[in-house]
């Protein structure tokens, strides 16, 4: 047995029953039609290669790299098989086998090392690569790229997706934020809000709004000096050992911050830190800090529902339908929360969207190195989306709302309707902004 | 090992290269099931149509290569297990329902289509098609009607092959068959439809099928009967049924899934009961009522302590949760689930759960029972631990009593799960050996070189006991 064989968690295989409850919900399956696009189908082929029976990179690599890593199978599972467990342990695996056999490439591996470790524990450097972005949107360096049809020449379909990004915000918006908020009315809680990477970039105007919305239903809102890039990434690429240092950083700094609660509002991260203990449960003198601190993270809607009512002042005189983050409703379970908030905007006709439960295809950056199976998914979904007729797309994470504004762009519903993130919709029917 | 490259070619050609998978991990994702065993295909097969099963058949037969069909891979009892290699026909992608005929209460569909989105399309037509197994989610029909699978619903409205009249079939040598037809009445020439039924995969391949529907019961009603002794909850079910009562499920909980359940998420179950009943009646509101309320009543003088009528929807899900919860509950005790369908009459029930227990202590095993009792449908469920091999030989002993019981008294080596490859060793003590021939000749009419889904039903020569080690 090989070193990267023994990082397979070959003990909870032992727990899939293989009744197949996971193949209907998953959404790989669902467009591949076929075993190894399953959850039951990775399980069985991690068993194998934990047994020496197929080898990590040749066979088990291509299958689990199309796993979206939503999730969805946990919540369907009877046996209760811990699938994010069996996923991140093969992707650990299959990663250290790359970098043994030096299987990628190159370009691949420069690129990595730049995402992983110079740019997103950063956030300094995201918050530059925005304001780089904010300079080709304004200046009309965008609209001649597009003219001219540079962006074929990109790789990773980087120019379809980079039509589909929102306008970046104003450099200068980055300086001069106030590390607290006082609540607006009654204190009920003090809170310790997570920034994030891309939200505090890209989306760096719904971290204000996010962070107002706290305010306004009585949370005094402190942003926690030091800390970073959650890490699922990281994790999620099989980097554990980089996704370990980003937790602990993020762990010292909330510790400081003697907060109550710990807000994220983006369903991906959100749920890396509330599973901080299962990272670090290896690490005697981190496992307990890590449960603290895990138990303390909450997503911005449940503590909006739980402290509100918002104090709405215009009407959304919209249909809107919501997108769940699945890291939002797979592992943290949040389900009810943010439809609520959206019944409770005056005006607002909210339909559910069928199989809003269901990935988008987005899954970190899957849309970029699994475009292919990822835009099926993601047709799929603007089928659905269709149906609602809506003029409003809510989700919950960046992943998802770029994803949706990229889908919105192929499904050509541009006219018709706009994705957004739910603290957005919140705020502006609580300012008119 | 390996087919010959000019195979894999004239398959491709057949179909298609995206619908040949040949890679291992491919094969290695369609070399199991839900029961028991890996065996690695050589091949997996996609097909669209009859024409290319047809195709493919003759090729195979010409080549004597076995094939196996496979629809969801949910199969407790190994049908869709390549023992011998060969080609995997996987079903998956002939899903589509072809048409659902409301004058004439009958739906057209392929055999790949799940069970659970037929009952979703006939329900949307206001009809009804009853049998529920469990897997209903994934399994697909032709596999509901290969192994002739049951449910819940069995007791009031009997199961597949009671809603099949008519089937599309590619015989093992290639042949398109037509066997029954649209109408109910049909007795024109030997019933090939029932044949084919139940047959697990042994006999032809279904390409299409002509189901019964029935219309929706516009009410129901639930309620759970608790009982301090197991014996009396026995004789309840009996007493309901002889009273004229025909409730659409009957199903039972012995104490160790109560206490599984509640360890597992407390539902509110009384820890010291030694059964609960869980009884659905379903029909015209005014006789829903009526029954319901005769049904609290009899149990009641079958020494029910407790009898809890849902009052409405929400409270009826939340009774029959409790019986959902057992499957998840047990499998965290250990993660190796043996499920077992032995099945005996009614009136047996009591002597049956006698056997039961005895087995239980003797070979010191988590042996849990909850099922279908309505229908003589039990459901020993043996869990352990596949690594452990010490539990899994007192397993394989148990396994061959519970059988050995269930003969005994009456009743059968399978209710609804199939005979596979986990029970063809029993076969004889069932049937006969005069009995087991007769379909031994069945087999070898149908198909002579013995390549569709060999190593299935019938016991190889010195086959004498269910094997569960690898």
């Amino acid at each position: 047995m090989n070193e990267w064989q023994k990082l397979l968690p070959h003990d909870e295989t032992f727990k899939c029953v293989k009744c197949g409850y996971c193949l209907p919900v998953c959404p790989t399956y669902k467009v591949l039609e076929k075993e190894s696009a399953s959850p039951r189908g990775r399980i069985a082929l991690v068993k194998a290669a934990a047994e020496g029976k197929i080898d990590v990179l040749q066979h088990l690599a291509g299958p689990i790299d199309l796993c979206l890593g939503c999730r969805v199978c946990e919540v369907a599972c009877p046996a209760e098989v811990k699938y994010g467990v069996i996923l991140e342990g093969a992707k650990q695996a299959i990663h250290g086998a790359k970098q043994e056999k030096k299987a990628e490439t190159p370009l691949f591996r420069w690129l990595e090392k730049l995402i992983f470790q110079w740019l997103f524990p950063y956030p300094g450097r995201l918050k530059a690569l925005s304001g780089i972005l904010w300079f080709y949107q304004k200046t009309g360096f965008a609209r001649l790229v597009e003219v001219l049809g540079f962006s074929r020449f990109l790789p990773y379909h980087l120019g379809e997706f980079a039509a589909a990004l929102p306008a970046a915000p104003f450099p200068l918006s980055f300086f001069g934020r106030k590390e607290r908020l006082a609540p607006r009315k009654g204190k009920k809680a003090r809170v310790a809000f997570f920034t994030g990477c891309i939200m505090d970039s890209l989306f760096f105007e719904t971290n204000r709004k996010s962070i107002e919305l706290l305010a306004a239903v009585g949370c005094e809102t402190i942003l926690p000096k030091g800390q970073t890039c959650c890490g699922a990434l990281h994790a999620h690429a099989g980097k554990i050992s980089q996704a370990k240092k980003l937790a602990k950083r993020n762990i010292e700094a909330f510790e400081r911050s003697g907060a109550d609660w710990v807000v994220t509002n983006a369903g991906g991260c959100g749920a890396m830190l509330a599973e901080y203990h299962h990272l670090l449960s290896d690490e005697p003198e981190w496992a307990k800090r890590a449960q603290a601190f895990a138990a303390k993270c909450r997503d911005l809607s449940t503590l909006l529902e739980e402290c509100g009512p918002l104090p709405f002042k215009k009407k959304i005189s919209c249909r809107i339908t919501y997108q769940d983050s699945c890291h939002l409703r797979n592992v943290q379970n949040v389900i009810s929360a943010p439809r609520k908030l959206l019944h409770s905007l005056p005006g607002a006709e909210v339909v559910e969207l069928c199989g809003a439960g269901e990935c988008c295809g987005s899954a970190g950056i899957y849309n970029l190195i699994q475009y292919e199976t990822s835009m099926k998914v993601l047709d799929r979904k603007m089928e659905a989306v269709r149906e609602t007729d809506a003029e409003i797309l809510v989700t919950s994470n960046p992943g998802c709302l770029l994803q949706m504004r990229l889908g919105i762009r192929r499904a050509g519903l541009e006219n018709r309707m706009k994705a957004v993130h739910l603290a957005d919709l919140l705020h502006e029917a609580c300012t008119g902004e | 090992m390996g087919l010959d490259p000019s195979i894999v070619k004239e398959l491709i050609r057949i179909t298609d290269e995206e619908r040949v998978l040949l890679s291992l991990d491919e094969r290695y994702t369609y070399a199991f099931d839900a029961s028991f065993g890996t065996y690695l295909p050589d091949v997996v097969v996609f097909p669209q149509s009859a024409t290319e099963i047809a195709e493919i058949m003759k090729l195979a037969n010409r080549e004597q290569i076995p094939v196996t069909p496979r629809g969801g891979g949910t199969s407790l009892s190994g049908g869709p297990l390549p023992v011998a290699g060969g080609i995997v026909l996987a079903m998956t992608r002939m899903n589509k329902l072809l048409r659902i005929d409301r004058d004439n209460l009958i739906a057209f569909v392929e055999p790949g289509i799940t069970t659970a989105e037929l009952q979703r399309e006939a329900e949307k037509a206001g009809l009804f098609y009853p049998p529920d197994p469990s897997s209903s989610n994934v399994s697909t029909i032709g596999g509901n009607l290969a192994e002739n699978s049951g449910g819940p619903h069995g007791l009031k409205y009997g199961v597949t092959k009671h809603y099949v009249i008519g089937l599309e079939v590619v015989t093992p040598q290639g042949e398109i068959i037509r066997t029954g037809g649209m109408t109910v009445k049909n007795v024109t020439g030997y019933d090939l439809t029932s044949l084919i039924v139940g047959s697990e995969g042994t006999l032809g391949i279904i390409t299409k099928a002509v189901l019964r529907l029935i219309p929706k019961p516009p009410a129901r009603k639930a309620l759970m009967a608790i009982f301090d002794e197991i014996v009396d909850s026995g004789r309840a079910i009996s007493g309901i049924l002889k009273n004229g009562i025909l409730p659409a499920k009957l199903e039972m909980m012995d104490q160790a899934s109560i206490r599984a359940v509640e360890n597992y998420q407390p539902s509110g179950l009384p820890l010291d009961a030694a059964a609960i009943l869980l009884l659905e009646v379903d029909g015209h509101p005014a006789a829903v009522d009526e029954e319901i309320r005769k049904a609290a009543q009899i149990c009641r003088q079958y020494a029910a302590r407790e009898v809890r009528l849902a009052a409405d929807e929400a409270e009826r899900a939340e009774l029959w949760k409790a019986r959902k919860l057992v499957s998840p509950a047990i499998s965290q005790v250990k993660p190796t689930k043996i499920s077992e369908d032995a099945t005996v009459p009614r009136s047996k029930i009591p002597e049956m759960l006698e056997r039961l227990r005895q087995i239980r202590e003797k070979y010191q095993l988590h042996l849990v029972v909850f099922g279908h009792a309505g229908d003589g449908n039990l459901h020993p469920n043996i869990i352990a631990d596949s690594r452990d091999r010490d539990e899994m030989k007192r397993v394989e002993e148990a396994v061959a009593e519970i059988f050995k019981a269930a003969v005994e008294l009456g009743g059968t080596l399978s209710g609804e799960h199939g005979i596979g490859t986990m029970k063809p060793a029993f076969m004889e003590m069932e049937l006969g050996s005069a009995g087991l021939d007769m379909m031994r000749r069945i087999k070898q009419a149908w198909d002579p070189n013995n390549i569709l889904n060999p190593f299935k039903i019938f016991p190889q020569p010195g086959q004498t006991r269910v094997v569960l080690t690898e």
